[in-house]
């Protein structure tokens, strides 16, 4: 009744055994542990469980863990590097762009995807890239700013 | 006096922001323990029934289910809120109440088979008529949904001071307006969730998503008749609350008792839709509102009947119904004033506190009935308010002691804003938009005192390296006060934030705490934060006044240094004085305790009101521009503006975080939210439905604060960020009016109802 598949996680290689309903959000949580992507509603509405897949921004739990066959996933555990923090997470905690948090893994990775092909957003541009993603806390007005400031710093490095 | 600080008003990253932007941070549905089952809750489908019999055994023999538990296998006990009599079971016991209702709880080895146990579950129900109109529910012939309640009414509040028909008499204007409030819900994303692990020497330990863990504590021993020391709740990161996690929940309740059953841990994590449609909402609001000012705008006399609809069960809204009643003493001068409230039980979700607390809903329709008044009487919406305007040192006809206030600053502000958009406002806009600016104000506490025990505790242990461990019982859902805390911590011990480490709640651990409601956090956890600080420092000024040779009163804590006042090269490390004050003698151990609750405070009536509820209010007053599409009816908040007085803020960054975040909800309850419900049935329990403010509505932001100062508050600091909400949507609703010239009295305004306003329909 299980199948396996082979997936990239935050660059390692993983055969996991799934069940062919189950989502590419339950595997990442359920079966790899990594417990960084939220489960908000789980159909699609909150955009906690934001993950990149293949260079997009996806809802991980809009995609079955079998569509994932080979493919390359990043989540917000992958996204610091030897120990730095990305542009954009040292720019949310520094912009105050994080409250409870829940919704923060989600948003960043949206916004990752969002700056990867588009460098230099504009704030409608930012407001659109983020609008999937709810957050109840901080009004995303900090949350914009820290976007904004992440690009710009990556414009410096 | 404003001091010179190194930590408090400074604009400091939170101290979780790291590990919640790793995605570290560790919330309630993240835990797991080896063995662990994974539990599921079944829900009355009807919005008002008796319930016979529950068969659960087809559900027990479903290979992987491990137990099943209905009210049978309870004590009975019923909870409500703060009030000692409670009436709401944590499994339903003789009769459900609303859609969605707990009536069993399945272990089982997966979430998928537990889901699939509660279809086996066979539940003999007799369908009741349900009562879902609150004022047919007040009707001497309404079902009743509790036989200790008769007409539907969970409480009911009379608040009366002066002379109120006198004073009408002798009014020059006087208008009457029936304002409504629909059913909105908290909106946090992490959906209620609790891990429950029981064991044989009869402890329980319980993580769980709770904004106030101690009201689990108290109420999972009652409930599973333990002792209360055998209770330990300890809290992980915390997704957000708004008022909607404070109490404890069936969801907490059957996770304990399917764990107690199963004797294996236990985790419950309730769906995104279960949160929308069986846990807590606002309460909607009927609201008749008569006003009664002399010519020049005093406000002379104000008169409130207003009717709540309470949904199943009492929660907490006896605190809710009293609220909502009693503000309307603030922000203006009201030397007489009469509200009459009653909290109604209806067959659906119940009501509870949510951001601001019933004051958001009386607060709209006396805001934008001001607004409607000054209008007619050819008066200026602000100056009216200046006019009205609570001073420091004035006291509210039903005793609230105004102490330190910057209203008055803060209106004055908004008006030199206003003129300033109004200046700036586009020549030739396109004539279909309308645009408006309109202004709200409030009034709010700083920890009300709700119940006997009001205090908060702190312990403060110094490492030997001169880092430092605080805790207390208080509970950042987001809102920032673990950074807060740990500021007012590092201000008095003169080391920097990153010196200190914060420690969540752990009832075993931490010392006994109301919870955070109320705005209470900041103002009484940061004294007792600032006492146990104290405590430690003066632990530490005998060593340091030794080692210096110097007098201990000339010691100075700062910069992570021991200085001699006037003496900069006679000093030392903090981590250098902690080693020594730790090896002299056989030894010492630097912990520091503190505990503290404002004095003098009274435990209000709530059915009359009397008494002064919190030992500072904070103010403020707030500004939206709108712009009003006359051909699609959509609105659009294009700016707002926030000028209060929070007294000193210990961070500006969160603090304008928690404003933004407010003002910004605001919009969504003024224009978007709205619970629907079609014979007590959610029609929109999903947030594709139930529409929350994104991003695409969030507009640009003007914050700032009067230069106040509270004598109690610590390091002058008081409430930040609950208060706003209550001025946000009267501001929205009237820009709207002085745009459309349409005064709204229902709350949400869809575009549907913009139009038929526009149209000259009735609204």
């Amino acid at each position: 009744m299980k199948k396996q598949i082979r997936i990239r996680i935050n660059g390692f290689e993983y055969y996991v055994l799934i069940k062919p309903h189950w989502t590419l959000l339950d595997v990442l949580r359920d079966e790899i542990g990594l417990m960084g992507t939220k489960k908000g509603c789980d159909k699609g509405e909150c955009g906690a469980c934001t993950v990149i897949m293949n260079g997009e921004a996806i809802l991980s739990c809009l995609v079955l863990a079998i569509q994932c066959q080979g493919k390359e996933v990043l989540t917000i555990e992958g996204l610091a590097q030897d120990g730095k923090l990305d542009p954009l997470q040292d720019a949310f905690v520094k912009q105050g762009a994080i409250q409870c948090g829940f919704c923060t893994p989600g948003m960043i990775m949206a916004s990752r995807a969002l700056l990867n092909k588009t460098p230099h957003p504009s704030e409608e541009e930012i407001k659109r890239g983020v609008s999937g993603n709810l957050c109840r806390c901080t009004g995303y007005v900090k949350i914009i700013e820290a976007v904004k400031n992440a690009s710009t710093m990556e414009i410096i490095k | 006096m404003r001091g010179d600080y190194i930590n408090i008003g400074k604009r400091l990253p939170r101290v979780d922001g790291i590990i919640k932007a790793t995605g570290e941070a560790k919330y309630a549905a993240d835990l797991s323990l080896p063995g662990m089952l994974h539990g599921k809750i079944l829900r009355s489908p009807y919005p008002h029934a008796r319930v016979f019999n529950i068969d659960t055994s087809k559900a027990k023999r479903l290979p992987g289910v491990r137990a099943a538990v209905t009210g049978k296998d309870t004590i009975g006990f019923k909870a409500g809120g703060i009030s000692v009599q409670g009436d709401e079971p944590y499994l339903a016991l003789d009769k459900v109440r609303f859609i969605g209702d707990a009536v069993a709880a399945i272990a089982a080895i997966d979430e998928e088979t537990a889901e699939e146990a509660l279809d086996l579950i066979e539940v003999e129900y007799e369908e009741l008529p349900a009562v879902l109109d609150p004022l047919a529910a007040m009707s001497e012939d309404a079902p009743l949904i509790h036989d200790h309640a008769p007409r539907n009414i969970s409480v009911k509040t009379d608040l009366s001071y002066g002379d109120v028909d006198k004073a009408f008499k002798e009014c020059d204007y006087v208008r009457e307006d029936r304002f409504e409030t629909a059913p909105i819900r908290h909106g946090f994303i992490e959906p209620h969730a609790a891990l429950a692990s029981w064991d044989h020497s009869g402890k329980l330990t319980f993580w769980g998503s709770k904004q106030s863990p101690y009201f689990t504590y108290r109420n999972m021993a009652k409930a599973l008749n333990v002792p209360l020391s055998r209770i330990r709740v300890i809290q992980p990161y915390i997704g957000g609350g708004f008022g909607g996690k404070n109490e404890m929940f069936n969801v907490d309740f059957c996770a304990a008792l399917l764990s107690q059953k199963t004797d294996r841990p236990v985790k419950i994590v309730v769906s995104q839709e279960e949160v929308l449609f069986a846990y807590r909402q606002r309460h909607p609001t009927f609201i008749n509102l008569k006003t009664g000012l002399k010519k020049d705008g005093t406000l002379q006399a104000l008169e409130a009947n207003i009717i709540a609809d309470g949904g199943a069960y009492l929660s907490i809204g006896a605190m809710s119904l009293y609220l909502m009643c009693s503000f309307f003493c603030l922000p203006y001068r009201l030397p007489n004033m009469r509200a009459k409230g009653y909290r109604v039980y209806t067959n659906t979700q119940p009501s509870c506190a949510m951001r601001g607390h019933g004051v958001p809903q009386s607060r709209f329709a006396a805001e934008v009935q001001l607004d409607i008044a000054a209008k007619e009487m050819g008066l200026d919406p602000i100056d009216i308010r200046l006019k009205n305007a609570l001073k420091p040192g004035e006291t509210t006809p039903n005793g609230f002691k105004i102490t330190s206030c910057g209203l008055e600053e803060s209106i004055t502000e908004c008006k030199r804003i206003m003129a300033k958009w109004i200046e700036e406002r586009p020549k030739n806009g396109d004539p279909k938009k309308k645009s408006g600016i309109g202004i709200g104000c409030y009034g709010y506490v700083s920890g009300p005192r709700v119940a006997g025990h009001n205090t908060a505790g702190a312990v403060i242990k110094v490492h030997e390296d001169g880092g430092i461990s605080l805790t207390t019982g208080s509970t950042d859902a987001g809102q920032g006060s673990d950074t807060v805390l740990s500021q007012i911590a590092a201000e008095v011990l003169g080391v920097h934030l990153e010196d200190i480490r914060y420690g969540m709640v752990d009832s075993d651990i931490t010392p006994v705490d109301p919870g955070t409601y109320g705005s209470r956090v900041t103002f009484v956890t940061g004294n007792a934060v600032r006492i146990a600080a104290e405590d430690v420092r003066n632990q530490l000024l005998e060593v340091a006044a030794n080692s210096l040779e110097a007098n201990p009163k000339d010691i100075v804590f700062k910069d992570r240094k021991v200085t001699v006042a006037g003496s900069p090269d006679r000093s030392m490390p903090f981590s250098k004085l902690v080693k020594i004050a730790q090896y002299s003698g056989t030894g010492k151990t630097i912990i520091g305790r503190g505990y503290w609750a404002p004095e003098g405070l009274e435990v209000v009536n709530f059915e009359t009101g009397r008494g002064n509820m919190s030992a500072t209010y904070s103010f403020g007053a707030q500004l939206a521009e709108v712009e009003v599409d006359t051909d699609t009816g959509l609105i659009k908040v294009t700016r707002m503006a926030m000028v209060h007085d929070c007294g000193q803020p210990i961070n500006e960054m969160l603090m304008e975080g928690q404003l933004e975040g407010s003002a910004i909800g605001g919009i969504g309850h003024t224009l978007t939210e709205e619970i629907l419900r079609k014979e007590g049935q959610t029609m929109n329990a999903s947030f594709l439905e139930y529409r929350i403010p994104t991003s695409l509505d969030s507009c640009k932001m003007e914050i700032s604060h009067t230069e106040t100062c509270d004598e109690v508050g610590p390091f002058g600091a008081k409430e930040s960020g609950e208060g706003i909400q209550v001025s946000v949507v009267p501001a929205i609703v009237n820009a709207i009016y002085d745009a459309t010239g349409v005064p709204f009295k229902r709350i949400p305004i869809t575009p549907d109802v913009v139009l038929s306003a526009l149209k000259g329909k009735e609204v």
